[in-house]
Formats: C-alpha cells, structure tokens, sequence
C-alpha cells in the first residue's frame, strides 16, 4: 500500500469521523462541533484538490479491501468519480456553513450534524465506488443516513413523508440488489471499467442482461426521481432547507443519476446498450420526466415545492443526455451533474433564506422581496436563469451540448424536448423573479426574524455567503467553460475515456 | 505454546460454566461478580479452543480417556467454535447488562419483584451456558440428548422467572414444546441405534445407508428440532415466551438458545444424513423457512407492543435459515450455509441488542406499547441509537453482518436458480423494512409531557449498544469468521467421518 492507496479512504474518513465523534457531543458543545464540521469540511477539499490533481495527471488512486473471499469494498478514483466527488466536497462545505447558520438555536443540532456528515459519507463512497457492490452498499447507506435527516423535525408530517422516503427508496434499494447479485453471478465481480464490460456476453446472456438493466435503472430512478418514481421527492420537503439543499443538488437525487451513469458508461458500456436497444426506453422516460416535472412546477405556489418539481425535471437532463448516446450528448449531461448541482443548491439556500429571514414560503408572497433582500434575490435570479438556460450561465452549457448531441445523432425529437422544457422553465421561473424585482411588497412579512439579519446585511452572514458563492460559481463555471479546470473541460476529458477516444 | 495445544480447552469450556452455576448458586451475595469472572474465564478457554483449531484443525477430545463407544466424545471444528465464540460474546454482554438490570443481592427486602429473578438468574443463565456448549461439542446423538435437555430445563426455568401470571402460562407453554421435542428426537435416536447400533456422529455418518428407517428417524429428529427452533407453524409458543421473560433472558433465548437447535440440524442433515435427505425434504423445510419469514414479518409488523414484535421478528428471521436446505442441495455450498451460519451469529447479535434495549425503554416507560413512547428517543438516545444499527442488521442492509449473510443467501439462491428463494430473501427485506421502521418510530419525535424519568445505569445502555456494534463490525469484517468457517467445517465430506477413533 502507497500513499495513493490510502488516499480515498482518508477521504472517506474525513467526513465518517468528525461525524461520528459529533454523535457523543452534547447540544451545549457548541464550538467543539461547529469546529470539528468545519475541519473536517475543509480537510475534505483539500484531499480532494490533491486528488483532482493527480487524476490530471494519470495517477491511480485505489483502496480495496476485503469482505468476502470473492467480494472487495473498493475505493477508486477515476476521471468520473472525481467529478462527482469535487462536486459533493464544494457543497458539502458550503452547505455546513449554512447548515450551521440555520439551525442556529433549534435542538437535536448534534443529531443532525452526525447524520449530515454521514450522508456525506455515504456519498462521496458512491462517488468513489470501485464495482457495482461498493455502489450499492454507499447507495443503501445513503438512505438510511438521509432518512433522519428528511424526519428530523419529528412532526407527524414529517415522520409521514419519511416513510414515503423510505418505502420509495428501500423498494428501490432491495430492486437494485437483486440485480447486481444477478449481473454478478454471470459476469463476476463488476469492477467499473471505462467503455463497459459485458459486451462479451451480449451473446448468451441478452434477455438477462436487458431484465437486469430494467431492473437497475427503476432501482436508481427511484432516487434519480424518474417519473412514475418521483413521488417521493415533493414530500420530503419537509425536511429543514440545508436538507433540502443538499438531497437535491448533491446526494439522493445526484447518487441515482449518477448510477444510471456509471451503468450505462461503465457497466454496460455505451456502445453495447445501444446495441442491446436499451437506451432509447431510457431516453424516453427522462423526456418524460423532463416535461411532467416542468409542468407540475408551473402550478405550485409554494415555493420548495416548485423548486423540488424543477429537480425531478432538471436531474433527468443527465440521463437524457446518458440516453442520447454520443460523445456530445455525453458531455451535456454528465456537465448537467455538475451545473445542475450549482444552480439548484443556490436555488434551495435562497427559499431557506426568505422561509428563515421573512417568513416566506409561497410564491404569492414574494412581491418586493428584491428591495428587501437584494443579494439573496440576486443569487436566485441566477440560479433561476441559468435553469431556464439563458447564456452564459451554466444551464446554458448544458443545454447547448444536449441540443447539439442530439442534432449530431439525429434525434430531433430531443430537441423538441429541450425547447418545450426551457418554455416551461422561463414559464414557472420568471413570473417569480418579476413579482420579486417588480411588483412592490403588499403588506407585512409574513414572519420576520430580526435578529436574523445584522446592523448592515440582510440576513445571518453564515445564509448569505454560501448562497452567493454559488450564484457566482453558477456564473463562473458558464463564462470560462472552455479553460481545461471548468467542469465542461473535465467532463471532455471522461467523455474521451469513456469512449476510448 | 505447547500449553494451547494440549490442554482439553472443549472440556474446559463446559465445565467452567457449570462450575460458575454451582458457585453463583451458593454465593448469592458475590453472584453478579461471579458469573462475570467464570463468564470471562470461558471466554478465555473459548479463544484458547479457537488458537487450538487454528494450528492443528479440527479436533476430537475422549473425556477421561475413555474411548468410544464407551467414553463421552467432545468434537470441534470451525462451525462449533464460532459458536461457541458467539455465546462467550453475546453471553458476556448480557451478564454485563444484567449486572445493573437485577437488583443486588443486599437490596432483597425492597419488596421489588425481580427479587426472586435475581436469585435464581445467574445459576441458570451458567447452567444454559455450559449445556449450550455442551451441546455445539457434543459428538453423539445421545449426549446431544441429554445437552438439549439442560438446554430446555434451564431455558424455561429462566423465561418463567419473573413470576407474572402470563409469563408463567408462556412457560409452560415452552416445557411443553420442549419436552415434546425432546422426546420426539430421542425417539429417532433409538431408532437409528436400533438400526446402526452407533451413536456417535462420525460413526453413524459413515454407516447410515438411504430407507425408510433412516428417513422415518430423520423425520422424527427434525419435527424435535424444528419444534424448539420454533420453525413455522411450531413458532406458537415462541413470541409469549420470549415477550414475557426479562429482558436478559429474552435475548438469552432470541440470540442463543433457539440457535442451538438450529445448529444440530445443520450438522445432522448436512454432516450426518446427506445421503438420505432428497429434494422433497430440503423443499418442505425451505417451504416451511419461507412462510415463517413472511408470516413472522407481517405478525411484527402488527403488534402493538414492543417486546412481542421483536420475538416475531425472530419467528421471521429463524425462517432465513432454514432456507439453507434446498440451497445447500441444489448445489449452493458453502454461500449458502456459510450465509446461513453467518445469518444465525449476526441475528444473535442484533436481536441481543434489541432486546436489551427494549427492557431500557420498558423499565424506564413502565410499559412497551409502542403507540404511547412518543419523545422515548430523546431520553434514551444511545438506546435508541443501538435499536437502529441492530435494525440495520436484522433488514439486511450494508454495513452490516445481516446484509453479507443475506448476500451470501440470495447469491447462492441465484446460482442455483431457485427463484422462488431468491423472491422470498427480498420480500422478507422489504417486510423487514417495515417492521424495524416501527419499531424505531419514535426516535424522532418531540418529547411530550409524559416525562421518562426512571434512571438507567449506563452500563446497560452501553451493553446494548456494544452487541449491535458488533452486528455492524461483522458487515465490515467477515472475512477472519468466514474463512474459519470454511477451512475448518466439513459437511458431508470426510471432515467428520475422518475424526473417527
């Protein structure tokens, strides 16, 4: 063992112990836990800047170790991982800022920082998952440490949308079990590799392999939140808003798309999906999604139940672009993982921002918010923005390169898709930003908490930054696109693996 | 070095036990003390025993020198071991636990009701330790005879101890069943002695020869063992005896004693009788193991107290085991009973752990309906912490020693191509799924005015937690317990016949 053995593991434990150690604190340790969050919040991305760095340049970053005689928990870190892992780490730190923020004051706060940094776990092991067995051990983890965290309120509503959750994901869970035990008795130990490793037994095995593929994709659909499997994710908005934030733009919606990925790409492998035929139900559903998730949002008025219908919608880009096959289409979506995760965190930290600072949770409420709070309106303009696709915002990329991909396979269907999408999105988000910037304040707030906002901001400084950085990262991440260390350079750079180009 | 290697450590481990009860029974005052002296003692012998079989494999002791077919022969080999470890672990913790559950020998004249279980528990619990060793070393039909016997004796003497109306009607309930098993299996054991003129296992093993004889003696064995294992539709007796004991004894009982018969038939039909055994058999036993797991599952999930769905829950998860038949059978090996061994040892952890801390939240909510507990969690949460991750375990889910054995058994499921089996493992997740959930209902809700203020020791918390920590550690390391299993178990190979004086 080197130290390049060791290095994802550390990474794992930089979240696994701060977390559990947060668990024995008691509610008045304060300082000892915001300090032990933070520390190991920045250790991680530190790790993972070090690990960005040596996958640029070709180094193998890999732990295994042994669970059964034929079966390894391995930790592996390859161009795609690191995308996922990167983004998880950002915004995991930015989250626990606010988190910290937030949950100023409320009780059980050691509870909910030991499961937040469990979850965290739980997705950075998916992320770095070596074989379709280390996914799904961090896939089940992750349910089981996000479900304190949707219930943690404790209300009878919240312990109601928990066991939605969990009747969604578990089902989901025991599904994509069976499957990896099947696809393992006939191809072994599933190790992920670049360009997909059961071409070689599409001969004997095809119906198997298409059952299981099913199987696996309604498995991850659940937490990809794949219409019909969404019913879910409109619930669990319950829970507290850096929860919400973080289970849309990273963790449980992001582990099932970025499954879907790593079946598709390095399980099946590309080339031989498309051959099986696999692709295109898959293509279909995300349209799907794509469009009922718009719709829906265009008929809420409460506003986390908006931005909830805008993921099951948005996330699906990922897999359409996953679907559409083509290095093109490949890049839209896999930079969707990244762009989405930035948008739509802005996005949540903003509506916690206004529910927190002024009481506001419904759209109707939201007229003159831009006077009142400026800067968060300003990061969620953004954020709404660069959803709806207007360049140069992230959104913008994506979407340019899903469009494109499909143009260059000739699917013009997709693009139809696109467009009627974006319609929808500039259809439920503007409205918003115009009450907000336009129309003036009718009356009273409904609830405001001043002691929330100091002498000159706003809000808690701890709401406001986080919220901000990623609005700008939002921004930053669409105007250089084409330097080599934006998100669309590194995902070029998968993409080129992925393919063996 | 040459001491680990000569001394008869089997012997030792069954006589240390008997000698604590002997001694616990005359010194009330130091009884506590002692059981966890000789239990520490055994522990040590156990290891030694372990050592022993490392360096020189399975081994065979003549109590006394006496060979066979005179002498008491004493057989150990990795399943027996492993067994044998399990009980020291569980064993131990539980008499930790029970350290603080009885009230002291010196606080007699309090009236309390436990006075009488104090009293009487520690010399039965080593009483049930030694016949439980007994009976994993015990290498011919009629010793294993007289070890069950103990077994039950001892068992129903402790699940009755507390006294109350219905505990005691569960208890005979219990010496019933017992006596009726028991005397159903020394029927069959005559038979066979009638027929081979052996008893010990080795012996019989080489000569037993296929026809209705050997099969009616079988049956009448199995319909013994199955009986006190409680296997569906025997199980009738389990959930009041189980539900009514004190909590050290419920999980005395949950975790060790129905295990004990479950391990002979193991030996028996996989070491003994493979040769008589067909496919008409393993099915109805795997029939049988289906049904209890789906019956037992829905029965927990109904019940309204606590206690009583963690014993159906036992009925449910006894039921994966013997799902072990038809897979061994049909080609399985060791996936298959080496998940199902390994299935028995992590459930004994995980239901330990659960019944510990189900007698926490009884002694200090004065009852178990689980509708009334609302805010239990926030006064015990380490309690409840340890009901979780021992949860985790009994639904099978990684990390976690219940998801490697559930593993094991749905890859062996798989590989022989039983599909119905591989139907039943996930069904019984799912169900399982809902029965753990209600049974953790109440972690997350507020506190309410009823205040739950009986003191607890901390001990018995922690003994709590350990057990279900170790259910957890066994998902992380199975590899060590795995591999002794395997290198040292034989089943219906030479293993045991070759041990033949």
């Amino acid at each position: 063992m080197n130290e390049n053995s060791w290095m994802p593991l550390f990474i794992l434990l930089s979240s696994l112990v701060p977390g559990l150690i947060i668990f024995t604190l008691s509610e008045k340790q304060r300082a000892l836990r915001t300090t032990l969050n933070m520390a190991g919040a920045t250790i991680k991305l530190l790790l993972i800047g070090v690990l960005i760095w040596g996958v640029l340049n070709g180094n193998v970053y890999e732990t295994r170790i042994p669970l059964l005689p034929d079966m390894y928990l391995e930790l592996h870190a390859d161009a795609l991982s690191v995308l996922f892992a990167g983004l998880s780490t950002v915004l995991w730190f930015l989250t626990t800022i606010y988190a910290i923020g937030y949950l100023e004051g409320s009780s059980n706060r050691s509870r909910f920082f030991g499961f937040f940094s469990l979850c965290v776990t739980a997705t950075i092991g998916i992320s770095m998952a070596g074989n379709m067995i280390t996914f799904l051990m961090f896939y089940e983890l992750l349910t089981l440490t996000t479900y304190p965290l949707v219930v943690h309120r404790g209300t009878s509503q919240a312990l109601r949308a928990g066991n939605i959750y969990l009747a969604f994901t578990v089902s989901g869970g025991a599904l994509l079990l069976l499957a990896v035990a099947w696809l393992r008795t006939i191809a072994g130990p599933l190790h992920f590799t670049e360009t997909g490793l059961l071409s070689v037994y599409g001969q004997d095995y095809r119906i198997e392999l298409i059952t299981i593929f099913a199987m696996m994709i309604i498995g991850l659909g659940v937490k990809a939140a794949l219409v019909p499997l969404h019913a879910w994710l409109p619930k669990a908005m319950v829970a507290p808003a850096p929860v919400s934030a973080l289970l849309h733009a990273v963790a449980v919606v992001k582990a099932g798309a970025f499954g879907i990925v790593r079946v598709v790409y390095d399980v099946y492998g590309v080339n031989f999906a498309l051959e099986l035929g696999v692709l295109y139900p898959l293509a279909l559903m995300a349209a799907l999604t794509i469009i009922y998730g718009s719709l829906q949002a265009l008929v809420q008025n409460d506003l986390k139940r908006l931005l909830a219908y805008s993921t099951v919608s948005q996330v699906s880009y990922i897999a359409l672009g996953t679907a559409i096959a083509g290095p093109v289409a490949t890049i839209g979506g896999l930079v969707h993982l990244v762009h989405q995760g930035l948008m739509k965190i802005t996005l949540f930290f903003c509506a916690g921002n206004f529910a927190e600072t002024l009481g506001i949770h419904k759209v109707s409420e939201m007229n003159g918010l831009g006077r009142r709070m400026p800067w968060t309106m300003a990061a969620f303009s953004l954020g709404a923005l660069g959803m709806i696709g207007v360049p140069p915002l992230a959104g913008f990329i994506s979407k340019w390169y899903l469009g494109s991909g499909a143009m260059v396979n000739g699917q013009l269907w997709v693009v139809v898709v696109l467009v009627l999408s974006t319609v929808l999105n500039a259809a439920y988000f503007l409205p918003v930003l115009y009450r907000a910037w336009f129309l003036p304040q009718e009356g009273p707030w409904p609830e405001e908490h001043s002691q929330l906002h100091g002498s000159r901001l706003e809000t808690h400084w701890m709401l406001l930054i986080p919220p901000l950085v990623t609005a700008a990262l939002t921004l930053g991440v669409g105007l250089f696109a084409n330097s080599s260390i934006s998100p669309l350079g590194w995902v070029r750079l998968i993409t080129f693996r992925e393919y063996g180009l | 070095m040459s001491l680990i290697l000569t001394v008869p450590w089997m012997a030792w481990s069954i006589l240390l036990p008997l000698g604590g009860a002997v001694a616990t029974f005359l010194s009330r005052r130091y009884a506590s003390r002692l059981t966890l002296l000789f239990g520490m003692a055994t522990a040590v012998c156990v290891g030694a025993l372990g050592w022993q079989l490392a360096l020189k494999g399975p081994q065979r002791h003549h109590i006394g020198g006496w060979q066979v077919p005179v002498g008491i022969d004493l057989y150990a080999d990795g399943l027996a071991v492993l067994m044998l470890a399990v009980t020291a672990l569980v064993g131990l913790l539980i008499s930790f636990y029970a350290t603080a559950y009885f009230p002291k020998a010196g606080q007699e004249e309090t009236g309390d009701q436990n006075v009488a279980s104090s009293v009487y528990f520690w010399p039965l619990w080593l009483f049930l330790w030694g016949a439980l060793n007994a009976l994993f070393l015990s290498a011919d039909l009629f010793n294993i005879y007289v070890t069950l016997e103990l077994l039950g004796l001892s068992a129903v003497a402790l699940s009755g101890l507390s006294g109350k109306a219905e505990a005691l009607s569960a208890a005979m309930r219990y010496l019933f069943v017992s006596m009726i098993g028991s005397l159903s299996y020394l029927l069959g054991v005559a038979l066979l002695y009638n027929m081979y003129g052996v008893l010990d296992l080795g012996l019989l093993a080489s000569e037993v020869r296929p026809g209705p004889t050997s099969q009616a003696a079988l049956a009448l064995i199995t319909v013994g063992l199955a009986l006190k294992t409680a296997l569906f539709p025997f199980h009738f007796w389990l959930p009041p005896a189980h539900a009514n004991a004190p909590a050290p004894v419920s999980a005395l009982l949950s975790a060790l004693v129905v295990k004990a018969s479950f391990y002979l038939l193991l030996r028996l039909w996989l070491g003994v009788f493979p040769t008589v055994i067909n496919t008409t058999a393993v099915d109805l036993l795997g029939f049988l193991g289906a049904l209890a797991i789906i019956w037992g599952s829905i029965q927990a999930f109904r019940q309204r107290r606590l206690k009583l769905l963690v014993a159906y829950s036992t009925v449910a998860q006894l039921g994966y085991l013997f799902l072990v038949f038809p897979l061994v059978l049909r080609g399985g090996d060791f996936t298959a009973w080496g998940g199902s061994a390994y299935l028995a040892v992590s459930h004994a952890f995980a239901k330990a752990s659960i019944f510990l801390a189900s007698g926490i939240i009884m002694h200090v909510a004065g009852h178990d309906r689980i509708d009334e507990l609302a805010g239990i969690g926030q006064r015990l949460p380490v309690t409840m912490f340890a009901l979780a991750l021992a949860g985790v375990s009994l639904l099978g889910l990684p990390p976690s020693g219940g998801f490697i054995a559930k593993w094991m058994l749905l890859n062996a499921a798989l590989i022989t191509g039983q599909w119905w089996l591989v139907a039943v493992i996930i069904l019984g997740g799912l169900l399982a799924a809902g029965y753990v959930f209600r049974m953790l209902a109440h972690s997350f809700t507020p506190a309410t005015w009823i205040s739950f203020e009986q003191p607890v020791a901390r001990r018995m918390e922690w003994s709590a937690f350990a057990l279900a920590a170790v259910a957890i550690a066994l998902g992380l390391v199975a590899e060590p317990p795995l591999t002794l299993l395997q290198s040292s178990t034989s089943f219906a190979g030479p293993g045991l016949r070759e041990m033949i004086p």
